[in-house]
């Protein structure tokens, strides 16, 4: 079982390599990754540099090249594929037709993984992946529970990675439009959901409303802690109440899911967070380390070393348990 | 310039929706027409019995008939449905997951606003394995809509043009949970919205629209103004999603404008006597955020002003 970890500065991939990641996956400062947030991710030679250090110590570096290009201007993403294949990455995290035909052409004998947006989500998708592309694995989308993750798994060929700890969409990845809709700004286009720019906090009657893109997303009495408007985490008001309507503004934590995931067969487990900083990363990687271990001796995991990480957000398995549909 | 009606989205009653299509392929002045369930696989049993009369309805009034896939397909018997679908011999298909094309024998398909093509490159893919039309994803904003009809004219192009626009599809239904049910024990709840469920902010602006798995806008997209720049883009034909309106006076009125018989900007006046009480919004495809209505040319300040106060509206429409 791989520890897949995330690395939004150099800083944070060596810290992830040190804590004992297995893979660290990380993108390029631009467009062409799904974390393209300000202040992060690497420029050439960084992710060069990176690679050299991570690979000094038998880690994998994963570069994620996963939003959708821009029509007319498929360079860029060209030169992202290009340039990460000249860095020596272990593995592309592709999306896009686009991108996953180009890369399987000019460098057929690259590894190729479809990455979450592209939202594989059953048998056949991925066969069409591995056969039209030789995609080797595949990041499943957070819809499916540990039973159909066991039913892929039997009946492909690919290799399947699941999200465990960090940010959860409750969305089908790669398929939502809920960002731009209210502020322009997309996962597949812009590689970005919900953007700090387009938010804003403002008192009313002793209540914090939070907002996105002018729309209020959630409103907090004294008593609660002002959370980010996160667009599908948010509460609205429909004629049968008001409330989370979607989710609860929570993150995935599949920690006790890990044994059954193994079981099923996934090859490898991936926190989400390209956005932290360093002492999360840290943090988080140690303490899966640690549950992994444990499983594979056969102990019971360390219980609750994950909740300090998860900053006052409740956890959940999402998906992975039938009846949270 | 065609025009395309899309699948009903909603869970209509089964004689609703019989009784639409037969009305459409009577009335509507509509060239081809997208049939079956897109949204939730445990709703299609209900219109089943009624697809092939509604099929030879239309065929025999000369509508070109489409075979809508689901969007999201994971269970078996989702993977079974699709399976026959494509394999069938009269069908011609609009897939809307790229699932749909595992290890199948070409033969040509349609590719629906779900499968997500962003560019020229992934649209001249699909070309090469047989697609002839594609309906672009409703995010697309008119500068990647040019480019692609552009570099693959050999596929005709068609824009989401009038609806609510379709933002999210997920495993969940929303529809359950609000009704405190689960998904596998929904009761079919979402008949009881055939328009979708609104879904307002807690200071009461319009916002979203829940359609069970699905989550759409609570805005109509209305391109009614934008034909004239659509033409010029190389846009084959303009889709539209049923609601529930009259949508053989929608399509009346797209024709004129497509016509040219009627100037655009009272068309859409028109429009909203049709549709009223929901904003129009064309945002995407001026690369704007979704919900903004802008003039045709492009964004105009006013159309962007947000109303901060309790129970106001963000949308600045039908002025």
């Amino acid at each position: 079982m791989e520890l897949i970890c995330p690395a939004g500065t150099p800083a944070s991939l060596e810290a992830a390599v040190e804590a004992g990641a297995d893979a660290v996956y990380c993108g390029f400062r631009d467009e062409t990754n799904a974390r393209n947030f300000p202040g992060l991710n690497f420029s050439r030679e960084e992710l060069r540099k990176g690679i050299a250090f991570a690979h000094r110590r038998g880690v994998r570096v994963l570069v994620a090249i996963n939003t959708f290009a821009r029509a007319g201007a498929f360079g860029l993403w060209q030169a992202a594929i290009d340039d990460a294949v000249a860095a020596g990455a272990d593995a592309l995290i592709l999306a896009d037709l686009a991108t996953l035909d180009y890369a399987h052409r000019r460098h057929p004998g690259q590894r190729l993984h479809v990455s979450v947006q592209a939202g594989a989500a059953n048998p056949d998708a991925i066969r069409f992946y591995a056969e039209n592309f030789g995609a080797r694995r595949v990041v499943l989308p957070r819809v499916l529970n540990v039973m159909e993750i066991a039913s892929i798994v039997r009946e492909t060929s690919c290799e399947t990675e699941v999200f465990v700890f960090g940010g959860l969409c409750v969305m089908e990845e790669g398929r939502c439009s809920l960002s731009s809709y209210a502020t322009g700004q997309s996962p597949n286009m812009n590689g970005v959901c919900s953007p700090a720019s387009h938010v804003a906090y403002s008192e009313r009657d002793g209540r914090i409303d939070s907002r996105l893109g002018g729309f209020t997303i959630n409103s907090f009495g004294k008593d609660e802690p002002a959370g980010y408007p996160t667009l599908c985490k948010g509460r609205f008001a429909t004629p049968k109440g008001s409330g989370y309507i979607f989710e609860e503004p929570v993150s995935l934590d599949a920690a006790v899911m890990l044994p059954a995931l193994r079981d099923a067969g996934v090859t490898a487990f991936k926190i989400e967070g390209r956005q932290r900083g360093r002492a999360y990363i840290a943090g988080v990687v140690r303490s899966f380390r640690k549950i992994l271990a444990a499983i594979d001796e056969g102990r019971s995991p360390p219980a609750a070393s994950l909740m300090a990480m998860a900053e006052g957000q409740a956890g959940t398995v999402g998906a992975y348990r039938k009846g949270w549909r | 310039m065609q025009l395309t009606l899309g699948p009903v989205l909603y869970h209509w009653s089964p004689e609703r929706w019989r009784d639409f299509y037969y009305r459409v392929a009577d009335e509507a002045q509509v060239d081809a027409v997208v049939v079956g369930e897109a949204v939730c696989s445990k709703r299609a049993p209900f219109k089943q019995d009624h697809i092939p009369a509604v099929v030879e309805r239309l065929e025999a009034a000369g509508k070109h008939v489409l075979h809508s896939s689901l969007i999201l397909i994971s269970l078996p018997r989702e993977r079974r449905q699709t399976r026959e679908l494509m394999q069938s011999d009269e069908a011609e298909v609009e897939i809307n997951d790229l699932s749909c094309l595992a290890g199948l024998a070409p033969k040509p398909f349609a590719v629906g606003p779900f499968v997500n093509v962003y560019n020229e490159v992934a649209a001249g893919f699909l070309a090469e394995r047989g697609a002839t039309r594609i309906c672009l994803p409703p995010e697309l904003p008119l500068t990647a809509v040019a480019a692609i009809s552009a570099a693959v004219p050999q596929l005709a192009t068609e824009v989401f043009a009038f609806g609510r626009v379709p933002l999210a599809i997920s495993a969940r239904c929303y529809h359950a949970r609000a009704h405190k049910l689960t998904k596998d024990n929904c009761r079919f709840v979402c008949e009881q919205d055939p328009d979708g469920m609104p879904v307002k902010t807690l200071d009461g602006a319009g916002f979203l629209s829940v359609n069970g798995v699905q989550t759409l806008s609570d805005s109509c997209a209305s391109l009614l103004r934008d034909v004239p720049a659509l033409r010029q883009a190389g846009v084959a034909s303009l889709r539209l999603s049923p609601q529930g309106c009259d949508m053989v006076a929608v399509a009346r009125l797209f024709r004129d404008v497509v016509d040219e018989r009627i100037d655009p900007e009272e068309a859409e006046r028109r429009l909203g006597e049709i549709y009223p009480n929901v904003p129009f919004s064309n945002g995407f495809l001026h690369g704007a955020p979704g919900h903004v209505r802008t003039g045709a040319g492009g964004a105009t300040p006013g159309d962007r002003l947000v109303s901060q106060a309790r129970g106001g509206s963000l949308h600045e429409n039908r002025a």
